[in-house]
């Protein structure tokens, strides 16, 4: 038994000296200072990013406006551009770009929606195909209709509005409305952000977009759903602790996990970005800036101040109150060695 | 009295009993198992139970191949029952022997003047019997097919919505039908065709590279008629002045005009085979036909009775030729030449046997991705999948040693439950969907994380090792419940209004939110219990 014992501790040792200590322990850094100047900044960020999605407008891809998109790659080298340009534009289709895509050889067309209705996308395509003939190969080709991009457009609207209603309510159900509501806020500002972002680099918006705007929606409501989750044990652990103090205590306290967290979403979303290929990467830079960047800032910085505002604990201050519970945390550890037993008697006793 | 509370969480965080510990081991090896038919060839799998059969199927953005989407032209349905409901109205009045006037199609109903006033409850009497009661689900729903109102002698018959609708989805049932025996006759594989919302059919082709070909065979609605030609005038004489009330001008091969007679011989609803072929003469492609019993009959009594006289064969409105009957043909057999090319001819043949779409169909979206993008893409989503797995790995054994191993072992399970999950839902993988794997390990970690640290702090807090491990287990549990479950919302939210690369985004992702779920609340648990168990530590290796 001490032998064994002794053992345990040498190994136990050995493993602690080894680990990686993201964040040191016991943190104390003072976050609630900072919403005079996060608060401030987002707000600042956010019209930037309205004013942006007005008068810089989104790259709507042809999922929501209509249209063609077709990727071909060249049989014979690298891609000609400007004689592809000559022979697209002879066959006077409207609008169209050409764009490098990835490697030399691979060519993005996009052709404006045709007008005429549904049928006249496919005439457009055909007259393409003819064109280009067998000396490119059609990795992609897609044609949305003008009756399909409506709806896909208005699908995805209603989605992201769905889905933030649904959230707000099962927050609510779970929290208090303030809370629900201080979520709401802060991963709405996620959304317009990262729209902003999306306008500025000219990324296409289409449906994986959509995608993309609602797992950062899921992804930073998990978080600040974690940090509230402290939040409102602490609330009921200390009945007498000023809000700042109460917040700061617990970001600090899930500090940690936020960022190894992020840390190894960050880590999986690095791959995808440099090895899952060009078809996605728009989709997970999209989603890297959502989550990673604007997530974490938003959760600490956001989220949880805004609860101080919201009014979540206003009644506490000075107010005469029932004595502190003791409560489970702290010490209160009775010898270790009875229950490190117990479950193990019990099991022998059930065989 | 603490120190009864805790031995409590203990039981229910630490403690499991022995079926309890056999039974999660073995959910998660039965959700591993399922995935196993994805790494055998088909032709294995296939002699296995039917219920082992079932696995991934890769999404057409991976594997290559055609999609398309086309729509009912509900505008063609309705006025072709407009139409029909027209000349219902011309039988039963003259059938009743009352006359009228001004029978014609107003909008979205059927007008008709009743002459004398003395006729018109006869008459309305009479119209009444077109109006069936409509069935729902629960009998009859009290609504009729026609809505029938006289206004002082004018009779107007509206078709009801309720019966437009069924129209439609009639429409678009006989469509499948039809749109399935020409995709077959194209000897495509494994094509899959399905509805999508009132009036859309979706049309799936895996390995199909130029859907040209499949576009314009569906795009063809091949109502075949026979009819006469009427000789009464010339096109010519007829485009100048107005062509006879019963006959309506054709554009031909050409821009050739015929006169045609709108009364149809034999319509190609009557044909039973058709195949192509040469001409023995000139060896031109030609289709050659065979009607059923019906459609023979009345052929050898026009052609019996119109023996000298052209009459036109027209597909979808168009002459496609107009011969001289010679002799009556009497053997229900025929061919159809109207110079073909070889594949014009095959094609035709198909679209004959396969039957004509009641309405015609529009392609509204179309997405087609060559193999050679297919294999480049899954190449890259294996890629990102295991340098992203690799590197969360890792994090993850130098943060947490010996519980970063046991989060390794929980997500490395994870992964394999995923694609038992997916297996058994015979859900499609997408190229975004393994983006959602890869993003899950990421994710699944999360449980751990929060776990672990947990732990940490209780650790901090003065706790004994096993009391740290404990406390760490209850509290983050509801965390990690309830933080998932907005996750999960989303994803459910975009597995509503996605399609394809999306929806495929949307499942791993709820699929792997509930599996990370399962193996945080059990396995990571009990890998946790027994190591306790075993080594009963005085401190936390985190």
């Amino acid at each position: 038994m001490a032998a064994a014992h002794r053992a345990d501790l040498i190994h136990s040792k050995e493993l602690h000296v080894r680990l990686l200590r993201i964040v040191p322990d016991d943190t104390r850094f003072d976050f609630m200072r900072f919403r005079r100047i996060s608060f401030p900044i987002s707000a600042l960020l956010s019209i930037a990013a309205i004013l942006l999605y007005f008068f810089h407008g989104l790259n709507f891809g042809i999922d929501f406006v209509g249209g063609t998109l077709m990727e071909v790659q060249t049989k014979a080298g690298p891609a000609d551009l400007a004689k592809m340009r000559a022979t697209m534009g002879s066959l006077h289709l409207g609008d169209f770009q050409l764009q490098q895509f990835g490697a030399p050889d691979d060519v993005l067309i996009r052709i404006s929606e045709q007008p005429g209705g549904d049928a006249a996308q496919q005439v457009a395509v055909q007259k393409v195909r003819d064109a280009l003939g067998t000396e490119v190969d059609y990795r992609r080709v897609e044609v949305v209709g003008p009756s399909v991009s409506t709806e896909l457009l208005s699908y995805g609207t209603i989605g992201l509005v769905l889905a933030i209603g649904a959230i707000l309510v099962y927050l609510w159900f779970r929290f208090e409305w303030q809370f629900a509501l201080g979520a709401m806020i802060a991963n709405v500002h996620d959304l317009v952000l990262t729209v902003g972002f999306m306008s500025l680099t000219r990324i296409d918006f289409d449906l994986t977009s959509i995608a993309a705007l609602l797992t950062i929606l899921g992804y930073s409501l998990n978080d600040t759903v974690v940090i509230y989750d402290r939040i409102r044990e602490l609330l009921r652990r200390y009945k007498k602790k000023p809000m700042p103090d109460l917040l700061n205590a617990s970001i600090n306290a899930t500090l940690s996990r936020s960022i190894v967290t992020h840390l190894t979403v960050s880590l999986s979303l690095l791959a995808l970005i440099l090895f899952g290929g060009q078809a996605i990467r728009s989709f997970t830079t999209v989603m890297m800036f959502g989550v990673v960047l604007v997530g974490t800032y938003t959760s600490v910085f956001i989220a949880s101040p805004i609860l101080i505002y919201l009014g979540v604990g206003r009644t506490r201050l000075g107010e005469a109150e029932e004595p502190e519970i003791p409560s489970a945390t702290p010490p209160a550890t009775p010898p270790v060695p009875s229950k490190s037993s117990t479950p193990q008697r019990r099991a022998r006793v059930r065989r | 009295m603490c120190g009864a509370i805790v031995t409590r969480t203990i039981e229910s965080m630490l403690f499991f009993t022995r079926w309890k510990a056999v039974a999660i081991l073995l959910t998660a090896l039965v959700v591993c198992l399922f995935a196993l038919p994805n790494f055998f060839s088909e032709s294995a799998v296939r002699t296995w139970p039917a219920f082992a059969q079932r696995h991934i199927v890769l999404g057409l953005d991976l594997q290559g191949g055609s999609s398309l989407l086309l729509e009912v032209d509900t505008n063609a349905v309705r006025k072709e029952r407009l139409q029909g409901l027209a000349d219902d109205v011309l039988r039963v009045l003259r059938q009743a022997r009352i006359p009228f006037t001004g029978r014609a199609v107003h909008g979205n109903s059927v007008e008709v003047r009743i002459t004398r006033d003395s006729d018109i409850e006869t008459a309305l009497g009479k119209l009444r019997e077109l109006s069936q009661p409509l069935t729902g689900i629960l009998g009859t729903s009290g609504q009729r097919s026609v809505d029938i109102s006289d206004n002082g002698g004018l009779i107007t018959l509206t078709p009801s919505d309720a019966a437009i609708t069924e129209r439609i989805r009639h429409a678009v049932d006989q469509s499948i039908q039809i749109i399935e025996r020409r995709v077959n006759e194209l000897g495509l594989v494994e094509p899959t065709i399905q509805r999508e919302g009132a009036d859309r059919i979706l049309v799936q082709v895996p390995g199909l590279q130029d859907p040209s070909r499949l576009k314009e065979i569906l795009g063809k609605t091949a109502k075949l008629d026979f009819r006469m030609v009427d000789q009464s005038m010339t096109p010519e004489q007829a485009i100048a002045t107005h062509p006879p009330p019963d006959s309506e001008i054709l554009d031909g091969e050409g821009g050739a005009k015929y006169l045609i007679e709108k009364r149809v011989l034999v319509s190609g609803a009557d044909l039973v085979d058709a195949q192509p072929g040469f001409d023995q003469r000139n060896s031109e492609p030609i289709v050659s036909f065979r009607f059923n019993s019906t459609g023979a009959r009345k052929f050898a009594e026009a052609t019996q009775q119109n023996v000298g006289k052209p009459f036109a064969i027209v597909l979808d409105n168009k002459v496609i030729s107009a011969p001289v009957i010679r002799e009556p043909i009497l053997g229900g057999s025929g061919q159809i030449s109207g110079n073909f090319t070889v594949q014009q001819a095959n094609d035709l043949s198909i679209l004959l046997r396969a039957g004509a779409l009641p309405a015609p169909l529009t392609i509204v979206e179309e997405r087609t991705v060559g193999p050679g993008l297919g294999q480049d893409s899954i190449n890259a989503g294996e890629h990102a999948a295991y340098v992203g797995a690799a590197l969360v790995v890792f994090f993850m054994l130098v943060t947490y040693g010996l519980f970063g191993l046991f989060a390794n072992i929980a997500v490395t399970v994870n992964v394999a439950m995923i694609f038992g999950v997916l297996s058994m839902l015979n859900a499609t993988l997408t190229l975004p969907g393994i983006a959602g794997i890869v993003l899950t390990v990421g994710i699944a970690v999360d449980s751990n994380v929060l776990i672990y640290e947990r732990i940490r702090e209780e650790v901090r807090a003065g706790r004994t090792a096993i009391n740290a491990i404990d406390a760490g287990f209850s509290r983050a549990l509801a965390t990690i419940l309830d933080s998932n479950i907005t996750t999960f919302i989303a994803a459910a939210v975009l597995f509503y209004i996605g399609t394809g690369p999306v929806r495929g985004f949307a499942v791993t992702l709820g699929v792997g939110i509930l599996t990370s779920l399962f193996t945080a609340f059990t396995l990571t648990r009990l890998i946790v219990a027994y190591w306790v168990r075993m080594w009963r530590p005085r401190t936390v290796p985190i």
